[in-house]
């Protein structure tokens, strides 16, 4: 561990600051994807292990509408309707048949259906990594220097996106209908039931929102990363750990973890670089030892 | 009681004896590396899902990190026959049965740690625990590249002197020896399950209330078989790090998990030898498909699909629940 290298950093305003904002751009990015896979576990109760396909789909599904479109903003939204879509599909032909098996059932539903959709993309879009989908050209100028530290301004506008999209889904689940239903269906469905509220709806109208978190986090992703078939299985590990950090079920803990996580991933990077994973993982073994419901999590 | 056990004990004695005899004679019915190495595979792959069965099926706990022991068992086996501690001690052809013995040992040791911490928590929380160990142990792994050799694996090989007149190097004596080896593994699990102790764990499983209420130590209980089970996957870990003269981090990441799991529900998990026929399918569908397709991950994520959704059950279960209705 190079904790010269990582005290060196943290007093350096440049690599400071352009260590955090790559940190904040990470953790938002994690959250887009985590806060749907907390929302459907707090809802639906299940562990959706198959979340990182979502990204990748995302990511795979903008790419295509870009060489259709070349319109950046539109490719995104696309991805992103794309995934929803895909989303409802999955929870109503298969998530839907397991909600009242055990875990190991769903654990392996999951596995399957990442194993099929893995392979559909490389007969679809080859095995080959596909380029990046570009910047929009209004991003396309030299960076910013802010205290020496170098900021592309594409990034700040991707922390401000994920951020509007963090407050517009806490205004839609703390001041809307939907919201106080979707809280309602996740401590008692069969009140609701009895009250004449459709719970087979909120159940998938929360995973089709999920989907579309996800999807939107990959086909943001896909601005400047090369898209892979495997893409989804890292953002998925790292989506569970922020979830259980977190706490399961809860936004506001999900928003909290993403940027622990983004922070972690981003310093960590300078002061070991091998075990920055393994520096993850340690968080979350000693939240789940210390307070196994998470940091916002609510005892049951 | 007594009496029951010990007849219970002679006659999984002799199925034992029996069992070999058979694979040995296979080995010279089937006259094909390739169908006796399926075999030393499967054999392999049984012991790691059984393992793991002892804490799925019948303590009804979801463990998802099972690979750790697994790569811990590969490991420790490789890296001793690498050291120099075996020239400077001149223990020359004791080496592969003191390297087995410690990859029994140390898995054993590590899933006393890890149990110890992981069985204070319930259900979805244990899992994503267990999960969280075996990643950091996969993150030290890739880390530690001056020992591990990094996400390159353990390269170099290592000598397998023999010992005892056994000459692994020998494709027959390799055979013999890893068959050998599981049965005796398999036999010993089998005392296990069917003892006072293994008929505690099934309790666990049916029941949280009623057994701590009998005074049971539900915990000690469940560390045991977790110590248990991880011994054995270290066990069956050694003999693939033997089989392929080297270990590699791919054994500890996540997905080595999900490979028994996967065999627990094709084979069964009720039933004791469940998941040994689950190896046996998953290595034949491994095969097959690899050699025939490059779609692997299609054909086998549709029988999963066929077992989650269609069955619910494995083969044997369904076989066994089958033959008492008749």
């Amino acid at each position: 561990m190079e904790v010269l290298a990582l005290l060196d950093c943290l007093s350096a305003p440049a690599c400071l600051l352009s260590q955090a904002v790559g940190g904040l751009k990470i953790g938002m990015l994690l959250f887009l994807v985590a806060s749907g896979l907390t929302l459907i576990f707090g809802v639906l109760g299940i562990i959706n292990f198959a979340h990182g396909i979502l990204y990748m789909l995302g990511a795979y599904f903008a790419w295509q509408a870009m060489e259709l479109t070349g319109h950046f903003g539109l490719s995104v939204l696309i991805g992103a309707i794309g995934v929803g879509i895909f989303g409802l599909a999955f929870e109503r032909g298969l998530i839907k048949r397991v909600y009242e098996s055990n875990l190991l059932i769903q654990i392996l539903l999951c596995y399957a259906v990442i194993l099929i959709v893995d392979d559909l993309v490389m007969i679809i879009w080859g095995d080959e990594f596909l380029s990046s989908i570009g910047v929009p050209e209004i991003f396309q100028v030299p960076p910013l220097f802010i205290f020496d530290a170098v900021i592309p301004p594409f990034h700040l506008a991707i922390i401000f996106t994920s951020l509007l999209i963090a407050i517009l889904l806490w205004m839609l689940m703390t001041r809307s209908r939907f919201g106080s239903l979707v809280r309602a269906a996740a401590i008692n469905p069969k009140m609701l039931e009895a009250l004449g509220i459709n719970t087979n709806f909120i159940r998938y109208s929360v995973f089709v929102l999920g989907s579309f978190l996800a999807g939107l986090g990959g086909a943001l992703a896909a601005s400047e990363r090369s898209i892979v078939s495997q893409m989804g299985n890292s953002i998925l590990i790292e989506s569970f750990i922020v979830t259980v950090i977190g706490g399961m079920g809860s936004i506001g803990g999900a928003f909290l973890a993403s940027l622990i996580i983004g922070m972690a991933r981003s310093f960590g990077a300078v002061a070991m670089p091998l075990f920055t994973d393994g520096l993850m993982f340690l968080i979350m073994v000693l939240v789940l030892i210390l307070r196994p419901r998470g940091i916002m999590g609510e005892k049951k | 009681m007594n009496v029951s056990i010990k007849d219970s004990f002679k006659k999984d004695a002799i199925y034992s004896v029996v069992s070999w005899i058979a694979l040995l004679s296979l080995y010279f019915i089937f006259n094909d590396h390739g169908i006796q190495d399926i075999i030393t595979k499967v054999a392999i792959l049984g012991l790691f899902a059984m393992s793991l069965n002892i804490l799925i099926g019948y303590l009804g706990l979801i463990a998802f990190g099972h690979a750790t022991f697994f790569a811990a068992g590969a490991y420790t086996l490789g890296l001793f026959l690498q050291s120099d501690f075996i020239i400077e001690y001149n223990i020359g052809s004791w080496s592969i049965p003191i390297a087995l013995s410690l990859s029994v040992l140390l898995p054993g040791i590590l899933a006393t740690i890890v149990g110890v911490i992981c069985i204070r928590l319930r259900e979805i929380y244990f899992s994503f625990l267990t999960l969280a160990f075996q990643m950091i142990f996969y993150s030290l792994i890739l880390a530690l590249v001056g020992i591990t050799g990094g996400d390159q694996g353990l390269m170099g090989g290592f000598p397998k002197p023999p010992f005892l007149g056994i000459d692994l190097g020998i494709h027959f004596h390799f055979y013999a020896f890893t068959t050998f080896i599981v049965i005796l593994a398999v036999f010993l699990m089998r005392q296990i399950i069917e003892s006072p102790f293994g008929y505690g764990l099934r309790m666990i499983r049916d029941n949280h209330e009623r057994p701590a209420a009998l005074g049971f130590n539900i915990r000690s209980h469940q560390l045991l078989a977790f110590i248990i089970a991880g011994s054995l996957a270290g066990l069956a870990g050694s003999l693939q790090a033997l089989l392929d003269v080297g270990a590699y981090p791919e054994w500890a990441f996540w997905s080595k998990s999900a490979e028994p799991l996967f065999m627990i529900l094709l084979g069964g998990m009720q039933t004791f030898l469940g998941p040994l026929l689950g190896a046996l399918i998953f290595e034949l569908l491994n095969d097959f498909v690899s050699a025939n397709t490059r779609y692997y991950g299609l054909i086998l994520g549709l029988v999963i699909l066929i077992f989650v959704l269609g069955f619910k059950k494995g083969l044997l279960d369904w076989i066994v629940i089958r033959g008492r209705k008749n």
